[in-house]
């Protein structure tokens, strides 16, 4: 994130010393279309918000440890799809559950899910693509994200 | 779509950020939390998006079409998939991020599967995520699992844009 404002800001002068009437055009255009989209935007944090009420992050470990079993891979495939955990929290708190004895290959389903696959997100990917592309696109991730987790689990041999 | 389901992005915030404020105003706990907990989103994606806005409409206007078409449209080759998953690693955030900016490619001209590809490498191949993973958990897990999700999301790319061959033009709406 920290390079996304001095990387549009080096970019935006670039622009503007090259064509004013063009730079102009772009921040128009990029202030209709967060405009246009900012309606599906809220409806995704108005739920992340409901979610993170009914599924803590502080108690995402505590579920993710419960089972560590094919129940365990089930539930944090899920659970992975639904809340919004970022990097920087999923990682350090997956360190934590492989020592507390979680199988690799429930953290892999778990991590993969939680960025390949977004439950809050479909409204915004709804608007942008439609229902059959945003639902198939999100139902192929949490696929991928099944087969990342067992081939992990062979290759770790923990099955 | 129906007129409800179309609506529901209008309704949904509105009855949720009316029960917020309901809730700081009589007090209500389970409320509050809530209101904390959607500030907080709200905060990171309100920092987070201006600037890919900003990027997307510079992108609008000054590249050309036919440059995507040309690389990224029907005939693209196979270096289009290793431009894309280099494009993607530089991608920050998670897809919240990447929808915007994979639509935009989409409006531009590139084929679906690609756009599903940047939609897979850009959520699971970003470098600081990457580095993050591989200090927490081990290079092994990390070399492991971009070996099975690269080719996984290429198939699936394939796949997808099978199953959704007929209506792929963008949304007017959105442009």
């Amino acid at each position: 994130m920290q390079y996304l404002y001095p990387a549009a800001l080096i970019l935006l002068i670039i622009s503007a010393l090259a064509n004013k009437k063009k730079t102009i055009k772009a921040l128009s255009s990029a202030a209709k279309k967060f405009l246009n989209i900012l309606p599906s935007f809220l409806t995704m944090i108005a739920l992340l918000g409901i979610f993170t009420l009914i599924i803590p992050i502080e108690s995402v470990g505590d579920i993710l440890s419960q089972h560590t079993n094919w129940l365990g891979l089930l539930i944090a495939l899920f659970v992975g799809s639904i809340v919004f955990v970022p990097g920087f929290i999923a990682y350090p708190l997956s360190a934590v559950l492989l020592q507390k004895g979680v199988p690799y290959y429930i953290i892999a389903g778990f991590t993969t899910c939680l960025m390949l696959v977004g439950f809050a997100s479909l409204p915004v990917e709804i608007t942008y693509f439609g229902k059959k592309i945003a639902i198939t696109r999100n139902i192929a991730g949490f696929i991928i994200a099944l087969i990342i987790s067992l081939i992990v689990g062979i290759i770790y041999r923990e099955f | 779509m129906s007129k409800f389901t179309k609506n529901l992005k209008y309704y949904i915030p509105v009855l949720v950020f009316g029960f917020c404020v309901g809730s700081i105003i009589t007090n209500f706990i389970p409320g509050i939390i809530l209101s904390k907990n959607i500030w907080e989103y709200l905060k990171n994606l309100l920092l987070l998006l201006p600037p890919v806005f900003i990027l997307i409409g510079l992108f609008e206007v000054w590249i050309p079409q036919s440059t995507i078409e040309k690389h990224f449209g029907e005939s693209h080759g196979i270096s289009a998939w290793l431009w894309l998953i280099l494009l993607s690693t530089t991608i920050v955030g998670g897809l919240y991020v990447s929808l915007p900016l994979a639509y935009a490619l989409w409006n531009k001209g590139t084929r679906m599967r690609l756009v599903f590809a940047f939609l897979g490498f850009s959520t699971i191949c970003r470098i600081p995520m990457t580095f993050f993973e591989a200090s927490f958990l081990g290079i092994k897990f990390t070399l492991i699992r971009y070996l099975i999700a690269i080719p996984l999301v290429i198939l699936f790319s394939v796949i997808l844009e099978k199953i959704n061959r007929k209506p792929i033009t963008p949304n007017p709406q959105n442009t």
